[in-house]
């Protein structure tokens, strides 16, 4: 049920995850330097988990358009990204309620080596508001 | 962390609901040039964040609050204690795995946050494919002049990295004394420096202060060619010592200007290295826990020929 977004494809690029770590201020080594991120057993630098919620909520207000408001986003992580991956994101609209203008919305941002996020966003859009989740199924 | 309670887990449990920051301020205020910078790096266009009605991406809730590399002044004794346990039982790595964020109103530019957090929950000992330790959720409710704007929740793993250190195991350091300090520094500089008395001209090594043939405490240094051959050796199986893999072989190396020096033998396999066989020194750089370290090793490239073994030079050949 719901309707698909379309997927939107992102190459995980270095530049893209120390960016997003400095935009969101956090210094956390593992996000800008490789050597100390294998100390720590990771095999190299990955996004840090507010990228990925600025990603996830972009992908949905770039379907629902400016007038639409982010009330809710929960995510939770599963595989990393590392610079040389893509993530596509699959969202399903899971409730749409028209006439309060709210919508949620299912999310996943699956990447080279499994699902990288699962979520869901719930946002109002003109008068009301829209819930998207993030889901396993999205894609289907 | 061994065994069968977790003992650590019922201390930590004590920290749920105590408070990790208390009035914390935001170092900025929501301002445009954050804003434009986190539009920059997600790639997002959206038109409600420009302009003079701009508001905040909502999904920059935390980014609002972070300490930076400055800190966060707002955190309490407790979240520090906690942390500090997790610390000493080896929980030394820490990764975000859930993030749950509501948005009770935009924020826009001038908004000044006051921020309070609170330990919500701490899981029992949870073993990942990371490694093994603990998961921590903390709640942070984000305030406007006392108006609560967004409440912003983040679970946290925090553990014992699996696997081996990617740093090598630190090498035993040559003893380096006055008597010896020039040899050393010869080899630094990638010399290999051979002492010679200044009243006989007999050459000697390793260093000393005199000379054992006539006695005299004077001296010069010539340099070696760093060619030789192996006038003796060991392999050394037994035992392992972690900055070293065995087995491997140890040469008795004695330089086409007569003294001997002991040395790797490297290029070679360690049961191809024989009496006789040509080396010709080589200096190895070593990094590892305790910095940077350059010894001389006997390259024996040019035998492998000789051998009838056409492995590649720097093929297992053992190191000390």
């Amino acid at each position: 049920m719901g309707t698909a977004l379309p997927p939107l494809e992102i190459p995980i690029t270095r530049t893209l995850i120390v960016a997003g770590a400095i935009a969101s201020r956090d210094y956390q080594d593992v996000h800008h330097d490789a050597e100390l991120a294998r100390q720590k057993g990771s095999p190299d630098i990955f996004m840090n988990i507010l990228t990925t919620n600025g990603l996830v909520g972009r992908y949905v207000t770039d379907y629902f358009g400016p007038t639409a408001e982010l009330r809710k986003v929960a995510i939770r992580l599963g595989a990393p990204n590392y610079p040389g991956d893509r993530m596509v994101l699959t969202g399903r609209i899971e409730e749409l309620d028209d006439e309060r203008g709210t919508a949620t919305v299912r999310v996943v941002g699956a990447n080279g080596i499994g699902n990288h996020v699962t979520g869901t966003v719930t946002l109002t859009f003109a008068e009301a508001t829209v819930t998207v989740t993030l889901t396993d199924e999205a894609d289907s | 962390m061994a065994g069968g309670t977790d003992e650590l887990g019922a201390r930590l449990k004590a920290y749920e609901g105590q408070p990790a920051s208390r009035a914390g301020t935001g170092k900025d205020p929501v301002n445009l040039p954050m804003i434009r910078h986190w539009c920059e790096a997600m790639g997002d266009t959206n038109p409600a964040y420009e302009g003079p009605d701009a508001i905040a991406p909502p999904t920059m809730l935390q980014a609002w609050t972070m300490g930076g590399l400055s800190g966060n002044t707002a955190r309490t004794g407790a979240y520090d204690e906690m942390s500090a346990l997790l610390d000493e039982a080896g929980c030394v790595s820490i990764v975000a795995t859930d993030c749950e964020q509501e948005y009770l109103r935009p924020l826009r530019p001038g908004d000044e946050l006051v921020f309070d957090t609170v330990i919500e929950s701490v899981s029992g000992r949870k073993t990942t494919k990371l490694g093994t330790g603990y998961f921590v959720t903390t709640r942070t409710d984000i305030r406007v002049g006392g108006e609560l704007v967004g409440v912003h929740r983040l679970r946290v793993l925090k553990y014992a990295p699996a696997g081996k250190p990617a740093k090598a195991p630190p090498r035993p350091r040559p003893v380096v004394n006055r008597d010896n300090a020039g040899f050393w520094e010869g080899v630094a500089g990638k010399r290999l420096l051979v002492q010679r008395c200044a009243g006989c001209g007999t050459l000697r090594h390793p260093w000393l202060p005199g000379c054992n043939a006539c006695g005299s405490l004077d001296w010069d240094t010539v340099e070696s060619s760093g060619e030789g051959t192996v006038y003796s050796y060991v392999v050394m199986h037994h035992p392992p010592f972690p900055a070293f893999d065995p087995p491997y072989a140890v040469g008795l190396i004695e330089l086409a200007e007569g003294v001997r020096m002991v040395g790797n033998v490297v290029g070679v396999p360690y049961d191809k290295v024989r009496i006789g066989l040509p080396v010709r020194v080589e200096f190895r750089r070593y990094e590892d826990a305790e910095g940077a370290l350059t010894l001389p090793v006997f390259r024996a490239a040019d035998a492998l020929d000789a051998l009838g073994d056409r492995g590649a030079p720097g093929a297992p050949g053992g190191e000390v």
